[in-house]
């Protein structure tokens, strides 16, 4: 991954070679108007198809369609793949931030890696802004004035899911838990809800992260005789969770699965047949409005094969990449690159908008709030075409989708 | 209800043979790479992505052809291992007289390449794969609902573990593989084509790993990196058992997955390292392997 970054700068080096022909002020006044976006994902794991290629797409939708080029910014993007490894992520991101003068750390699934991120990012007040992590610790107790959490967490997915199916009569709980920093705070998360709703949660098993059959720990979760199995998972463990739990003929009889972090492209994978009928909650569907439909058409075909939707943290990327320049192209570069912080501030300060996320703001406490979608999964029959996988059951309004600011403990609030 | 260790009886019964369905990937797909090594002294890395081969070879003949599971179970395997015997023609085939880690390099780098090309073409997520109607539904054995697909699983499994180890302990191929591998210049005076049984052989433990993948297809994420999660496991199979012993392999397979199933009801989160635990033990008592010959 060190290769992919260093070719991309040896890229932007030449490029700069190329004005060698310019006169040496104009070349300065080239370098002094670059702003870097590094996106951190995973480029080669199981996290590939929800963050990968797809999110630096949409990152490079969002120079072209922000206009800031235009206007005189310059910017220049560098992918890293952190292997969902804190110590691989830690390492890019100092390298990116000492070496390479990286301002904006973008992107970052896998909640370990984005929490190893985020301490180093403020240590060297440069800018965070995480699309596609889930713990709400990140605005919580290790909140960061350099930190923006753009487009979900833990608590909105708990609140969303969690809460629709224990409406629906589902008040016993057993998760099925990924052995890392996500899958502990959504199992938190949500079996806080569940509590809070009369609920109880009869038991958890924590799976080894990545994991391949679940079988064992199914039917754990079956012997357990809860009326709903919360996967506190993501990528290919749920998918291989739902596939296995449709095989064992849990849902047949009446066991529940709560998908509580589900992307389109897991229902791509799973296929129509086993996925129907799941529920989930996203803050972007490509097929959700006008300007969602509108966003795809543009970065479809830039995305992986051509075909690959855009999912939410994608999505997200776009729309934190497009708020940012927007940002920058009114503070002005060298004002921009100055201080993290202040940049941030001033992000925080006006509220978003765009085609993918629609519109929202950013609290204090770096948590971005927007409405949250319940969806459910359309049977086969239901669908119409390539893609059409949800229909919409409940929109949760931006106020009351997040955790509020007062329940979070974020430190540097109070000082 | 009756508890063993403060585990109820059924549920420990189920993960009992919850471990035992698992052991069966396990034996098929180290039973492969015993075969390879036994004979070829090759380490064969690149067994995790031919097993991910055969899985996306059956999803291609079902969703380009129309080919079902059933045709897929002994065309993947074919197709698969005739790329096995091309890769040991053109490339594995010059370092026979090298030392093993050549072998290991050069199949670790193509195992790699594979991968990153079917994730380049077909993503990370993965493809769907149905269980054939004939073996959909599940019995209900008391303690547990066991899916009949599974135990299909166990069964080939087994069947194919015995049919291995027969042909080559019992017949005369067998015995001229067997030869081959203590003296190749002694079977080739008798008029045997040694290199071409070396890439038959290749071909055969390639089309084993590709089988193991048509048979996982339908219950396991039909996704690039499908392989490389197993394979480390079950190199550690084959260490346990005994490097290049097939009876050792098959037995430590089933062996391990049962230790497996069982620590996912103990202590569910060492239920991925328990394998190593056990492999770092053997190794300190017995070098060579449980069956292995030192």
């Amino acid at each position: 991954m060190t290769e992919i970054n260093r070719r991309s700068l040896m890229t932007g080096a030449a490029a700069t070679a190329a004005f060698g022909a310019l006169p040496a002020w104009q070349a300065r006044a080239q370098a002094a108007n670059t702003v870097r976006i590094g996106v951190l994902n995973d480029q080669s794991g199981l996290y590939r198809d929800v963050n990968g290629p797809g999110s630096v797409a949409c990152v490079r939708q969002a120079i072209q369609d922000s206009g800031v080029v235009a206007r005189g910014v310059n910017v220049e993007v560098v992918v890293g793949d952190h292997q969902n490894r804190p110590d691989v992520g830690a390492t890019l991101t100092r390298q990116w931030i000492d070496r390479d003068n990286v301002d904006v750390i973008l992107d970052v699934p896998t909640s370990s890696v984005a929490l190893a991120v985020n301490t180093i990012v403020r240590e060297r007040n440069k800018i965070f802004l995480n699309s596609s992590a889930a713990t709400s610790d990140l605005t919580g107790a290790q909140c960061s004035p350099n930190t923006i959490h753009w487009t979900y967490d833990t608590f909105m997915l708990a609140k969303s899911t969690g809460g629709a199916l224990v409406r629906a009569g589902g008040d016993t709980w057993f998760f099925l838990t990924a052995d890392y920093a996500f899958g502990h705070a959504l199992e938190r998360d949500t079996g806080n809800f569940v509590r809070a709703a009369g609920g109880r949660v009869v038991g958890a098993v924590r799976t080894p992260f990545p994991g391949t059959d679940f079988s064992g720990f199914l039917v754990q979760a079956q012997a357990s005789r809860a009326k709903v199995i919360g996967l506190a998972n993501a990528g290919g463990d749920t998918i291989n969770s739902i596939k296995q739990a449709a095989e064992f003929g849990l849902t047949r009889r009446g066991t529940k699965l709560a998908a509580l972090l589900m992307f389109i492209s897991d229902v791509h994978s799973l296929g129509l047949e086993t996925a129907q009928g799941l529920v989930c909650t996203e803050t972007f569907y490509w097929d959700l409005n006008d300007r969602t439909r509108a966003f795809t058409r543009r970065v479809l075909p830039n995305m992986p094969g051509g075909s690959l939707r855009p999912g939410m943290g994608q999505a997200g990327c776009y729309s934190a990449v497009m708020h940012y320049l927007k940002t920058v192209a009114e503070m002005g570069v060298p004002a921009a690159r100055a201080s993290g912080v202040e940049t941030v501030n001033r992000m925080k300060a006006a509220p978003t908008d765009d085609d993918a996320m629609g519109q929202g703001r950013i609290r204090p406490d770096g948590r971005r709030i927007q409405p949250s979608y319940l969806f459910e999964v359309k049977s086969p029959r239901e669908s119409r075409g390539p893609w059409d996988y949800y229909k919409l059951l409940q929109t949760t309004p931006a106020e009351e989708a997040f955790r509020p600011i007062a329940e979070g403990g974020c430190a540097f609030l109070r000082t | 209800m009756e508890e063993i260790f403060g585990i109820p009886t059924p549920l420990l019964f189920g993960q009992l043979l919850l471990g035992l369905i698992n052991g069966a990937f396990y034996a098929l797909l180290s039973l492969g790479l015993a075969v390879i090594f036994g004979m070829l002294n090759v380490i064969n890395f690149t067994h995790g992505a031919q097993f991910m081969m055969g899985a996306f070879v059956a999803w291609m003949l079902l969703n380009y052809l129309g080919i079902g599971y059933w045709g897929a179970l002994i065309l993947a395997p074919l197709i698969v291992g005739f790329t096995g015997v091309i890769l040991e023609r053109t490339m594995i085939a010059r370092l026979y007289k090298l030392d093993h880690l050549y072998g290991l390099l050069l199949t670790f780098g193509v195992g790699l390449i594979i991968e990153g090309l079917f994730r380049n073409e077909f993503g990370s997520s993965g493809l769907p794969y149905r269980i054939p109607p004939e073996l959909a539904g599940a019995w209900d054995l008391g303690f547990m609902f066991m899916p009949i697909y599974r135990g299909w699983v166990v069964v080939v499994a087994i069947v194919m573990c015995l049919a291995t180890w027969l042909v080559i302990e019992k017949t005369k191929i067998g015995s001229y593989l067997r030869a081959a591998t203590e003296n190749p210049a002694l079977v080739q005076a008798f008029g045997i084509n040694v290199p071409r049984m070396m890439t038959l052989t290749y071909g055969a433990g390639v089309a084993l790993a590709a089988f193991a993948g048509v048979l996982a297809a339908p219950i396991y994420s039909v996704n690039p990196q499908m392989g490389s999660n197993l394979i480390i496991i079950v190199f550690a199979v084959v260490v346990i058992g005994g490097m290049g012993s097939i009876l050792g392999s098959v037995i430590t397979g089933f062996g391990l997955g049962v230790v497996e199933g069982l620590t996912k009801v103990f202590y569910p989160e060492a239920s991925s390292t328990v394998i190593f635990v056990v492999m770092a033990i053997v190794l300190l008592a017995r070098p060579a392997g449980l069956f292995g010959r030192s």
